[in-house]
């Protein structure tokens, strides 16, 4: 069995995130691209990783723990604001919620 | 873990992550993305992070999704019919995708001479990757980061219980 070197991840990793960025930039639906920064955030949490297993260093692992943390509690607020947008405008689409743009 | 497994594994993932962008309802972006978490759990338990693998199953593909599906529910969402945004948007979109993988496989590829120190040794220390090993380290060097985040933490739940309560403002 030959094991697969660190390269591979790392562009799976990057392929992942590209995926994520273009969900943010092409969907309207904020829930959609709520989804697509979790993908990107999960791409970075790979790379971690693939890393710290390539340099041995458990520190890696750990900054996927507070990422995980962060994620979380992002994820919990940003759909606490959704929420209340949605009750103001009956609409999850990013063109609608306007209410900054000059 | 083997190249062919690697390859099943690297096409699983793309292809769910595509579904996630790509699928109109966003039950099914959702349910997508959970497909893709646990693709994810199994590639950290083939790179010796069995801690945050169990973690990604549990936080990830448990709580967060339960939360987005439970939001997509309660909003009673239905098919957005514009899902997608206009053209010019669309090329920027694809300009910024290819751009982010020429960049990476650039980098990656041809930034670093790749040869042979890159492979990844298969001799690791068995408790790599442990409850044990990370939570040693999460509890001496990372201690105050530890601590702020569960400061963070709090924070969050009230700030989420504030935000989605019915009268804002």
């Amino acid at each position: 069995m030959s094991p697969v070197s660190v390269e591979p991840y790392l562009i799976l990793s990057a392929i992942l995130f590209a995926i994520g960025a273009v969900g943010v930039v092409l969907r309207r639906n904020i829930i959609v691209m709520f989804m697509s920064i979790e993908l990107m955030l999960n791409a970075v949490n790979l790379t971690f990783v693939a890393l710290a297993r390539h340099l041995q260093a458990a520190e890696g692992q750990v900054a996927v723990f507070f990422v995980m943390t962060v994620a979380a509690a992002e994820a919990a607020v940003g759909l606490a604001i959704i929420i209340a947008a949605f009750r103001n405008r009956e609409t999850v689409n990013a063109d609608e919620l306007n209410w900054l743009r000059w | 873990m083997h190249p062919a497994l690697f390859g099943t594994m690297a096409a699983l993932l793309v292809a769910s992550a595509l579904s996630v962008i790509l699928q109109r309802s966003p039950i099914r972006s959702a349910l997508s993305l959970v497909v893709t978490l646990f693709l994810l759990a199994v590639v950290f338990l083939f790179l010796d992070a069995q801690l945050l693998a169990a973690l990604q199953v549990i936080v990830y593909a448990g709580a967060v999704m339960v939360l987005f599906l439970f939001v997509i529910m309660l909003l009673n969402l239905q098919e957005d019919r514009p899902a997608m945004a206009k053209v010019a948007v669309r090329g920027a979109a694809a300009f910024i995708a290819s751009l982010f993988v020429l960049a990476a496989v650039r980098f990656i590829v041809g930034g670093a001479p790749s040869t042979g120190t890159t492979a990844m040794s298969t001799a690791v220390s068995a408790d790599f990757g442990s409850t044990e090993a990370v939570a040693t380290l999460l509890f001496t060097r990372f201690l105050l980061a530890f601590e702020v985040t569960g400061v963070l933490l709090l924070v969050a739940i009230v700030g989420a219980v504030v935000l989605a309560k019915r009268r804002l403002v």
